[in-house]
């Protein structure tokens, strides 16, 4: 059997019997329109995110994507089916997930150290604890010399690496990142994902990665969902088969020019072109 | 390569589009070379007008004269009534005790009505209304309830200096980016957490611009109040010379006024580049 029609979900369903740490079952969200009507953004998604997982989403502009990673972040309430995180029903923000927006969201008037300790002042938890870990995550991201810096000082990826430091920091079991390296050029881009994955594999956390990037999607992830537009629904779901740690030659294997080829294909059966 | 990036911003680049020649020391400093150029010879000017030109003494008086009026209202001492540190000293007193209450209201309004928009959108159009009256036209009013004192005067200058802060803390409550809300939500932070370490902080350069223009209209309110009805104050000596139709020190009293509004001006301008230094310097890094 081609190892890329392989149902990623049933892969993982025998691997191990834990239950998944997303677990979606018909999840659905309208959204009202200024003009009193409705618009559909997600539709009956039925998916589950295990413990430790890349997962990434790839789809075009608008098709919900970034809706759904709101969604699992707690901001937007879903309108119909189930979403569980950690067993749990979703209800709100969780101190469970950690979200990586497309902008660093970094406050100009906090040094790198200060925007970095922001969600443990915001979650009331002791500053003096998490210094220490602040730290070692700066270190880890190369922006140790930049702590006492202020935002506009760094360039724009070491403004998102601060950013996903700030994630890191809470220590939670998920990561959500929404395109976090869209406004980045190409060479910086590769460069963030290769750090991407250093970083995920030290610290092994979950990760659900939007991005409207094929091939970003392919190189970082276990599994990649392709999502089509109007409505959001879920086109398929790949399992990457590609060995671990990887590098950017692994761009030019036909594995992956196939992962890529089969990726398009679902996300234009359904009109969509990424 | 993150490194060369993080210098985008700073002055070697500026320095290498323009290496051919290096900034003048013109370009540099203004405010130090070509503003006093500027008085100079709007002094120049003055005397050619006064004292070669001959223009009529109560549409030009002499500077000169008007610098001798000056030294003699400054060399009187502060605590006597008849000098110009004294009534400078009320006008200015009454000026800042309006302006921080009137600045201190409209803020604080201004977050209450952003937060709650029920609130907000209730009371606007009384807001609108009210901010297009000529609050100076209320001033007479003030002496009929508080008479000749201070209370008048400062009550004047902050019903003038709450609009402009008024309106700016919801402009800069409107204006903060929905990602930084986001992210303190999705961090459970809490309402005061929301507002005094996101919301608040990102309406300071709004919240300056509306001081900056609330700091010249303080003065103004000041002076007028004491047009109608003051025993002390700068408005009230402009209102003598007037009447007496002593030109000369009416000009130095203007040009006092004058030099306090930039003075006050230039305070908020201090304050802001301590407090409000980031947004400066985030637009720079911006614009390189």
């Amino acid at each position: 059997m081609n190892p890329v029609l392989a149902a990623a979900a049933s892969l993982h369903a025998s691997a191990d019997c834990r239950p998944p740490l997303i677990l979606a079952r018909g999840l659905t969200k309208v959204y009202a329109t200024a003009g009193g009507g409705e618009v559909m953004a997600l539709k009956d998604l039925d998916f589950e995110i295990y413990d430790g997982e890349f997962v990434s989403v790839v789809g075009q502009s608008g098709c919900g994507k970034s809706t759904l990673l709101k969604v699992l972040a707690g901001l937007l309430p879903y309108t119909a089916g189930s979403v569980a995180l950690n067993g749990r029903p979703l209800r709100g923000p969780s101190s469970e997930a950690a979200v990586v927006f497309q902008s660093p969201v970094l406050l100009p008037w906090r040094t790198v150290l200060e925007n970095v300790l922001l969600p443990i002042e915001f979650r009331k938890l002791a500053l003096s604890r998490y210094r220490e870990k602040a730290y070692d995550l700066l270190e880890m991201a190369g922006l140790r010399d930049f702590e006492q810096r202020y935002p506009y000082e760094l360039s724009g990826g070491m403004q998102q690496r601060a950013s996903i430091v700030r994630a890191l920091l809470q220590d939670p079991r998920l990561l959500l990142m929404d395109e976090p390296f869209g406004a980045l050029d190409a060479m910086t881009r590769e460069q963030m994902n290769l750090e991407l994955l250093r970083i995920w594999s030290q610290s092994r956390k979950t990760v659900f990665f939007i991005t409207h990037s094929i091939a970003e999607a392919i190189f970082l992830s276990d599994r990649v969902i392709a999502m089509t537009a109007r409505p959001g629904s879920i086109a398929g779901v790949i399992a990457i088969d590609l060995l671990r740690p990887r590098d950017l030659s692994i761009i030019n294997t036909d594995r992956f020019g196939r992962y890529a080829a089969h990726l398009r294909a679902l996300l234009d059966a359904q009109g969509g072109v990424s | 390569m993150a490194l060369e990036s993080a210098n985008l911003s700073s002055p070697e680049r500026n320095d290498a589009l323009t290496r051919h020649a290096p900034p003048s020391v013109f370009r540099r400093y203004p405010q130090f070379t070509i503003s006093p150029a500027i008085l100079v010879t709007l002094l120049v000017g003055w005397w050619l007008a006064s004292d070669v030109l001959h223009a009529p003494i109560y549409v030009v008086p002499p500077p000169e004269q008007v610098f001798q009026a000056l030294l003699r209202g400054f060399s009187r001492a502060p605590w006597d009534r008849a000098s110009y540190w004294y009534h400078s000293g009320v006008t200015i007193w009454e000026a800042l005790a309006g302006f921080a209450i009137g600045s201190a209201l409209g803020t604080v309004l201004g977050f209450v009505l952003s937060h709650w928009p029920l609130l907000g959108k209730s009371w606007y159009p009384y807001i609108v209304g009210f901010q297009s009256l000529p609050k100076v036209a209320i001033a007479p009013l003030m002496v009929v309830w508080f008479g000749f004192g201070l209370q008048g005067k400062v009550f004047i200058t902050a019903v003038i200096t709450f609009f402009p802060l008024l309106v700016n803390t919801m402009a800069g409550y409107q204006a903060v980016e929905p990602e930084r809300i986001e992210l303190a939500r999705s961090c459970n932070a809490s309402e005061w957490h929301l507002l005094s370490k996101i919301i608040f902080p990102s309406c300071l350069p709004f919240l300056f611009a509306g001081l900056s223009v609330a700091a010249v209209l303080s003065i103004i309110g000041a002076v007028v109040g004491e047009f109608v009805g003051a025993s002390a104050g700068l408005g009230m000596l402009l209102m003598q010379y007037n009447q007496a139709l002593e030109i000369a020190p009416l000009f130095a009293v203007v040009l006092l006024l004058g030099v306090i509004g930039f003075l006050m001006n230039f305070a908020v301008g201090r304050l802001e580049r301590r407090y409000c230094f980031w947004a400066q310097r985030s637009n720079a890094a911006a614009r390189t």
